[in-house]
């Protein structure tokens, strides 16, 4: 045990269990996993990714680049992130990802994602987007004047200072509690009262366990925040933020300079104070500046030896390291001895070989592979070395400044060459940075520095020299960047892929600048750093997406029927946001067979279905009618009260755009139904022209979607339906004729009946308020029951219309077909102006060949067409036969007897009777080129 | 980014749907233009580094169109 026998901030008085790679030990509360595992002498904790070299933990913070460990689902989590609580059960991960294990020791990529996203994110949970007992995931939204983003000594004086105006001030830290590297260091009693002032401020918020991950613009700040069962994603809006995100210490560079054992000094001196730990026994210190001062004093009240203060500001460098052997595990042996150095990529020890060195996961010899010693020479390359034994080498490098938040946020950096770091240039607007982060530098004690990199050593080839420890690239594999003739930072970081780990290069990125800066004789300034992007902390993506999964993945819109539609096992589809009524299968029925029997009722009896999904707008002004005649292609302008039309609505290109029936209600009032999922973009359409083109009409447009409900009510028996419903109101086609509006009342249910239909025959729309849908849609069943009335859904509604050749746009249009196009110059007014028209004039939208709406009959009847199928005009055609259409629409008609199809197809109206072939995967079906009306031509039964 | 609604303030812009350049303006007579200035007015749009004027209506809102000028390199927005 390495644990100090007093003193640091952790409890002893509440000691925990936990396991690390199935092995169990004791830590106490305030513990990280990492101090813990120093506290039990786990020097390795990890292989490497591409050698498989072992690794030890490396720092006391986020910036950790070889303790990564699994715990729970949870992956890719930094030991010195994780707080130690009773009955943690923790892994190592070792080498690279994998989907599936062989074996039941946990190892990286085991779960790549948290069980809560992956497990279940698709298929809807009938407790409503409840999260089983996984991690829980939730947002919440906040604003502030004042978020201070770090809890340390300038996050907290900056707290005290804003909570004195009477702002509402944030305060985060990634941390456990507030206090960053006060924490054991003899502020305690200024910590202490500095938290009680702020806790006992009116509008301030503490925040610990949460990570700013992600500054964007405007000051809008993600945080992440660590809960016991899962997280919490904040999304601040703060009119300033103050980033006192402190200082990154960095090492220095040189051969195999990764072993267990060696630490970035600061970490060293936080194991100590903080936690309680002693890191190792004999200590070698290695610096370039004055903050390795103070840890030399940590050091040694914690009862460690310093062996030796390796200072290059003195001359001296440490150009290697030695490791204790590693112990084959006892099963394997095939290397005989037992005995062998670990993997170096200078050996070629390259991946394949990795295996084959024990993993901290087989227990296989804790501390092989760790420091044994340094080897010490004057920085002159010449001269006598010498070795010192030692289990810790404490590397300081200097400081760098944690400038990631500011950098998102666009500020701008510079490279102080007094500071040997990058700091604050530029701040965007109402951002601030403070404290180390500000490029001050006092309180982490660097003091003179001499900027050092890289320590060259004797006839090697720099590839044991990491840059990276996360991604396993050395120096050699920069300089290869720069041979291959890579200049910019961001070209070396993608060839190299330095920085690109789950530590984002925080202790490897301004060293690859700095060795760059080096191999090409440029300043470090000019070299510049690679892009700062969010998120700062690898973020789980059970956190994006919270609650907003299976049933509350996105809102669901139902209809005021749909009680009924579910009682009666109807099957949905999603229409945009609308669950609609897809096919009511009856038992022992399949889709087809249901689709079936839904048409033939239509079609011969009465059938009936939930239209209240139009997108409906209520359109009010004296102007009314003449913004209708600027909208459509269509005249409104001669629409008596009380009659309805359908209307087609192109956009400035010409182009269809939307339909939909327009009634007119009163003198000035009307109201125009969209596509079900066109409503939004109608609304949108027609208010941009009124505010920003016809500023002089005077129109009020209100969505009134969700205010009715609308029964349609289908088929040849449909008015025997509607007259059981309203016996006053008198329906024969002379009094009640197509596209006429009548006012009724059944059984106390305001109703308003239109003669409109979308399926070619007899049919009424029956709207009533929503409120009452649910009983109008029942009366209108029990009206129809001794008809044996039939409900269908949106799969027969679409078989029916295609069959009459009725377009739906946004399936059989898609944005570049015109209303000629589609065979509907009859509602292309040639007498006033309407939107589009113009367009109707370019040279493109009157080419002969573009494509034609047309039917398609395939000649083996029942061969249906894939829909989106290619169509092509030879049969055998060769690989560069042209593609001269495709299929729009395609279904199985019960009036036809036969598969039938809409299609675009080029100068498709010249084709007329020929033959057109859809290439499939393995065959070829032939199809005969028809008018897109198939079913009642004359519309005698619409207008019966 | 926060948009400055004319009616309600400062919003999240995933309230508003863009409108796109500010600068062009609609033909006052349609019928009257050529083929080229026709589909100059259709197809052409701006795109600076820098001030650009925009329209934007705030759809999921009060549903007012109005104008702004956006850098597009920094998302600062002022008043047209």
């Amino acid at each position: 045990m390495s644990r100090l026998a007093s003193g640091a901030r952790i409890d002893r008085t509440r000691p925990l269990s936990f396991t690390f790679n199935g092995a169990p030990y004791r830590g106490y509360a305030g513990d990280t996993l990492a101090s813990a595992l120093l506290a039990n002498d786990v020097a390795v904790v990890a292989n490497s990714v591409t050698y498989g070299r072992p690794r030890g933990i490396f720092s006391a913070g986020v910036e950790e680049p070889n303790a990564l460990v699994q715990v729970g689902n949870e992956t890719m989590l930094r030991a010195t992130q994780v707080e130690l609580v009773e009955g943690l059960e923790a892994t190592g991960l070792n080498g690279r990802g994998r989907l599936q294990l062989d074996s039941p020791s946990p190892v990286a990529g085991s779960s790549i994602f948290p069980s809560a996203v992956a497990g279940s994110s698709i298929s809807p949970s009938p407790s409503g987007g409840g999260q089983g007992g996984g991690p829980r995931y939730d947002k919440i939204y906040a604003h502030c004047e004042v978020l201070v983003i770090g809890g340390g000594r300038a996050g907290i004086t900056a707290s005290l200072a804003a909570a004195q105006t009477g702002d509402r001030v944030m305060l985060v830290d990634e941390q456990a509690e507030l206090g960053g590297r006060l924490l054991g260091a003899g502020w305690n009693d200024w910590l202490a009262a500095s938290i009680a002032t702020l806790e006992s401020a009116p509008d301030v918020r503490l925040l610990t366990r949460a990570t700013a991950f992600g500054h964007y613009d405007q000051n809008l700040v993600l945080i992440a925040e660590r809960l016991p069962s899962g997280g919490r994603l904040w999304q601040v809006r703060a009119k300033r933020v103050v980033i006192a995100t402190g200082a990154h210490e960095r090492p220095l560079i040189f051969a195999n300079n990764d072993r267990p054992g060696i630490m970035l000094a600061g970490a060293a001196g936080t194991y100590c104070n903080r936690y309680g730990v002693a890191p190792g026994k004999r200590a070698v210190i290695f610096t370039n500046n004055d903050s390795t001062d103070a840890v030399v004093a940590d050091l040694k009240r914690s009862g460690i030896t310093v062996e030796a203060i390796v200072d290059v500001r003195a001359g001296e460098a440490i150009v290697d390291t030695l490791a204790n052997k590693i112990p084959f595990p006892a099963r394997g042996g095939r290397r005989g001895e037992g005995t062998a150095d670990f993997p170096s990529p200078a050996r070629g020890g390259r991946r394949e070989g990795a295996a084959d060195f024990p993993s901290p996961a087989c227990g296989g010899g804790q501390g092989g592979g760790s420091l044994r010693g340094v080897v010490v020479a004057a920085l002159t390359g010449d001269g006598p070395s010498r070795e010192v034994e030692c289990d810790l080498l404490c590397v300081s490098g200097g400081f760098n400044p944690t400038l990631h938040l500011f950098s998102q946020a666009q500020g701008r950096i510079r490279y102080d060459e007094g500071l040997a770091c990058f700091v604050p240039d530029v701040a965007p607007a109402n951002v601030e940075v403070i404290g180390a982060a500000a490029g001050d530098l006092g309180g982490r004690g660097q003091g003179t520095i001499m900027p050092y990199w890289v320590v060259p050593s004797d006839g090697q080839e720099w590839s044991n020299h990491f840059v990276d420890l996360e991604r396993d690239v050395t120096v050699a594999d920069v300089r290869r960047a720069l041979g291959a003739g890579m200049r910019s930072v961001e070209h070396v970081k993608r060839f190299t892929t330095i920085g690109t780990g789950s530590d984002q290069g925080k202790t490897a990125g301004i060293n690859e600048t700095a060795i760059i800066a080096a191999q090409l004789g440029q300043p470090v300034g000019s070299v510049g750093v690679t892009t700062f992007r969010p998120p700062y902390v690898p973020v789980s993506f059970g956190l994006m997406a919270g609650r907003n999964r299976g049933e509350l993945f996105d809102p669901i819109r139902v209809t005021a029927i749909q009680p009924w539609h579910v009682a009666q096992g109807a099957v949905f589809e999603n229409v945009g946001q609308w669950k609609r009524p897809w096919y009511f299968p009856r038992e022992g029925e399949d889709m087809d067979s249901a689709v079936l029997r839904e048409c033939r009722a239509a079609r011969e009896g009465v059938a009936v279905m939930d239209a209240s999904t139009l997108g409906k707008i209520d359109i009010q002004g004296p102007d009314a009618a003449e913004f209708l005649n600027r909208m459509y292609t269509n005249a409104f302008d001669n629409l008596k009260v009380g009659s309805c039309r359908y209307g087609l609505m192109c956009k400035a290109d010409g182009m269809v755009f939307d339909d939909g029936v327009v009634m007119h209600l009163e003198r000035d009032r009307w109201l125009a139904t969209t596509t079900t999922g066109g409503a939004a973009a109608v609304l949108d359409w027609m208010e941009e022209w009124l505010q920003t083109e016809w500023t002089d009409l005077k129109v009020r447009l209100t969505s009134v979607t969700d205010h009715w409900a609308d029964v349609a009510v289908v088929g040849p028996r449909s008015r025997d339906v509607v007259r059981t419903l309203f016996p006053a109101l008198d329906v024969s086609p002379e009094s009640f004729p197509f596209m006429a509006i009548r006012e009724g009342e059944t059984a106390g249910i305001p109703v308003r009946l239109h003669r409109i239909t979308f399926s070619g025959e007899l049919a009424y729309e029956l709207w009533t308020p929503s409120w009452y849908g649910l009983a109008l849609w029942e009366a209108v069943m029990a009206a129809g029951e001794s008809l044996g009335i039939t409900p269908y859904g949106t799969e027969s509604m679409h078989v029916l219309r295609a069959e009459k050749g009725y377009i739906i746009c946004g399936q059989d249009t898609d944005g570049t077909v015109t209303p000629q196009d589609l065979g509907m110059n009859w509602i292309v007014s040639k007498k006033k102006t309407f939107v589009g028209q113009r367009s109707h004039r370019r040279s493109d939208p009157i080419r002969a060949d573009r494509k034609h709406l047309v039917g398609l009959l395939p000649i083996e009847g029942d061969q249906l067409l894939p829909e989106g199928a290619q169509l092509v005009a030879e049969p055998e055609g060769a690989a560069a036969t042209k593609m001269v259409g495709h299929v729009t629409s395609s279904y199985r008609s019960a009036a036809l007897g036969r598969a039938f199809a809409l299609a675009m197809l080029q100068s498709g109206r010249e084709r007329l009777g020929s033959t057109v072939y859809a290439p499939l995967n393995g065959h070829v079906v032939a199809a005969t080129v028809t008018e897109p009306t198939f079913y009642d031509k004359d519309n005698s039964r619409r207008d019966s | 980014m926060l948009i400055p609604c004319p009616w309600c303030g400062d919003r999240e812009d995933i309230e508003f749907k863009y409108g796109g350049s500010a600068q062009v303006a609609y033909p006052a007579d349609p019928a009257g233009v050529d083929d080229a200035t026709w589909a100059r007015f259709l197809f052409y749009r701006p795109n600076p580094k820098g001030g650009m004027a925009e329209r934007w209506v705030h759809t999921a809102g009060c549903r007012r169109w109005f104008k702004l000028v956006r850098n597009t390199v920094t998302h600062e927005i002022t008043p047209p």
